[in-house]
């Protein structure tokens, strides 16, 4: 009875008490509710600002070899302990995480912007629907591990010789993992993009003579962002564990350019004697995909307007 | 059904040739050289005999159609022999490894049982974990269970293999020694202590993979279940006074279970791929390990048709999915 009179008096009120919300605030409150995504949240910002602020805190180079002080345990001096070479750890396991975590958020973006850009084609354009949609299936149907491996074993050495060691590889692993895992995003993203097409918004912007361009720039695009960002969060678990897991397989970056993958495949060499070795870089490597994948989970939830507000 | 299973297996095959030429093509590209190992000492017009031997001078066309006949016009018939003793394929040329010189159907055969039997075994593991799992945390959504079902998933997600796989070595094999970190295939199982031995050394790699299949079965049964419990028909089922085990275990799991048989039935294919990285950990000389070995060693048939056969598998079990579904959910009508 007090809801059903609550709801009255507001109704008669000449304007409206409370000010306008935008969206995001609605979605940003949904999140705070959310407690795993919230700690995901800051647990995956503290590793990112650790990987790339820490070398500026702790300058010890990654790379320095210091023969006499090699295979030592935890010390003031070496938090981590060093390893056969008497390389810091810390300092490999930063570089390393700042290598895994550019990987990660690199390919991401270059899954994304591919599988957006099929689906919003295969979904706004009828014509282009059935080709684009049968190449999709084409790729999930491709077995994308062994593949990636045969990708890695040819194309290592043109790259190499093109853009130096490091950039090569890079640019190298970054696409492989781009090219093979856009899909699920082109497949979400087409299928949001249907529906969308038949509203009545885009029916009015059309008649009022918008472009194809501006209307999926101007109407499009912003109401599929949210399936975007949560595949972008989950993109980016699915590229950091690919990335390692090419390293630990010996096939990612060269040795004495340290990624979590590849400390971890170093370390298996010295488990019996410093297990603490493979135990770090695979901490970090799964700590960072699970807050990822809570920060994907609270996201998804946030910005679902069916759940928002219960 | 049967109209739209024909059509499907019609339309694999463009598919199959299609990925079986990326494949190629990419192959063909490859920089490495089989004959780099061979020494300098070696004249460069032999060298080039040796290259012609492997098949490799004929242009790409002719030797894209060779594969191709060789793959799937020889194969069957070798195999055909084998089980009926006939001589079809008697003198016929095979697909032959370059680093063993032996047919590579012959390599693939030998190692696929160790993949099978790790394998299968965590898939079959995993769904008789998941299942329950998933049941009873939508049952009982929110409970503590639920939240330390919904964390444990969370966790073998994102745990990759090769993390997950070394640390149960350093647990179990380093600290405890309880298990061997090797797996040894040439153990024969003969007797009650072979029988052991060979369960010892399979329970690692089972549990590492059982773990990420558990996490992804057990929260799409919870899904699938949640869908299901708050339906109309449940609250009909209750209505009429039936138990609530009737109600849960026959009315929602037999409707729950079928988008769960169809991502079982997708997950197969996958296995074979995400277990070369656990096959690589514990050492298990399955055919995951087999690509590893191949792809270094640039021998390039077993690589491609290694590639292949995970291909055939995931269009195969596409197949046979979008079949089940059909199968299972009456309400689903290809034609």
């Amino acid at each position: 009875m007090t809801e059903l009179s609550k709801t009255q008096t507001t109704l008669n009120q000449p304007e409206p008490t409370k000010p306008p919300r935008s969206q995001w605030l609605d979605v940003w409150d949904q999140f705070k509710t959310h407690k795993g995504a919230m700690m995901g949240g800051i647990l995956f910002i503290l590793i990112v600002a650790g990987v790339y602020l820490g070398p500026f805190i702790w300058d010890i180079d990654a790379t320095q070899i210091d023969i006499r002080s090699r295979n030592q345990g935890p010390s003031w001096a070496h938090p981590f302990g060093t390893d056969q070479l008497g390389r810091d750890l810390l300092a490999r396991m930063m570089a390393g995480g700042a290598t895994s975590v550019s990987v990660g958020i690199t390919a991401m973006l270059l899954a994304l912007f591919l599988g957006s850009f099929i689906g919003v084609l295969a979904g706004f354009f009828k014509r282009l629907d059935g080709p684009l949609m049968r190449l999709t299936d084409l790729f999930l149907a491709l077995p994308l591990l062994p593949l990636l491996l045969v990708m890695m074993l040819l194309f290592r050495e043109p790259l190499n010789a093109a853009f130096g060691l490091e950039q090569g590889i890079f640019i190298l692993i970054v696409s492989a993992i781009g090219i093979t895992s856009w899909m699920p995003t082109a497949r979400i993203v087409r299928g949001d993009v249907l529906a969308l097409k038949e509203r009545e918004f885009v029916l009015a912007a059309r008649s009022i003579g918008t472009t194809n361009s501006k209307l999926i720039t101007r109407h499009i695009l912003p109401n599929v962002l949210s399936p975007i960002m949560v595949s972008a969060t989950l993109g980016i678990a699915t590229a950091i564990i690919t990335e390692s897991a090419l390293s630990f397989l010996g096939l990612g970056f060269p040795p004495d350019f340290p990624t979590w993958g590849r400390l971890l495949f170093d370390g298996v060499d010295y488990l019996q004697q410093y297990p603490e070795r493979v135990i770090w870089p695979g901490l970090a490597i799964s700590l960072t995909v699970l807050s990822v994948n809570y920060l994907g989970d609270g996201l998804r939830d946030a910005l679902d307007p069916r759940i928002r507000g219960r | 059904m049967l109209t739209f299973t024909i059509r499907r297996l019609v339309l694999a095959v463009p598919t199959l040739l299609f990925i079986s030429l990326v494949i190629f093509m990419l192959l063909e590209f490859a920089p490495g050289d089989p004959m780099a190992q061979v020494p300098l000492t070696v004249p460069p017009e032999v060298k080039e005999k040796m290259r012609e031997a492997l098949g490799l001078g004929q242009p790409i066309h002719i030797r894209f159609w060779k594969w191709i006949v060789q793959f799937f016009w020889i194969e069957p018939q070798v195999l055909i022999d084998y089980y009926f003793g006939t001589s079809f394929s008697e003198g016929k040329l095979r697909v032959i490894s370059w680093q063993t010189r032996s047919p590579v159907m012959d390599i693939v055969v030998q190692r696929i049982p160790q993949t099978l039997w790790v394998v299968g075994t965590a898939y079959v593991v995993a769904i008789i974990i998941a299942l329950p799992i998933g049941i009873y945390s939508a049952y009982r959504q929110y409970s503590w269970f639920d939240q330390l079902g919904t964390f444990v998933s969370m966790v073998g997600f994102s745990v990759p293999p090769f993390f997950s796989g070394v640390l149960v070595i350093v647990i179990f094999s380093v600290q405890l020694g309880w298990f061997p970190s090797i797996y040894d295939t040439t153990l024969v199982v003969d007797s009650w202590d072979s029988f052991v031995k060979q369960l010892q050394q399979m329970i690692m790699p089972v549990m590492v993979l059982a773990l990420q299949i558990t996490a992804q079965l057990s929260r799409f049964m919870r899904a699938s279940m949640l869908d299901n419990l708050n339906q109309d028909y449940v609250r009909t089922a209750r209505a009429k006074g039936l138990s609530e085990y009737v109600v849960v275990m026959v009315h929602v799991l037999r409707n729950s279970m079928i988008p769960v048989v169809t991502v079982i039935a997708l997950g197969i294919p996958a296995i074979f791929g995400g277990a070369i990285i656990t096959e690589q950990v514990f050492k298990v000389n399955g055919i995951g390990q087999l690509l590893i070995g191949a792809i270094q060693a640039n021998d390039l048939p077993m690589v491609q048709t290694l590639t292949f056969i995970f291909a055939v598998l995931i269009v195969l079990f596409n197949l046979i999915a979008d079949v089940l579904y059909g199968i299972l959910d009456p309400r689903i009508r290809y034609d």
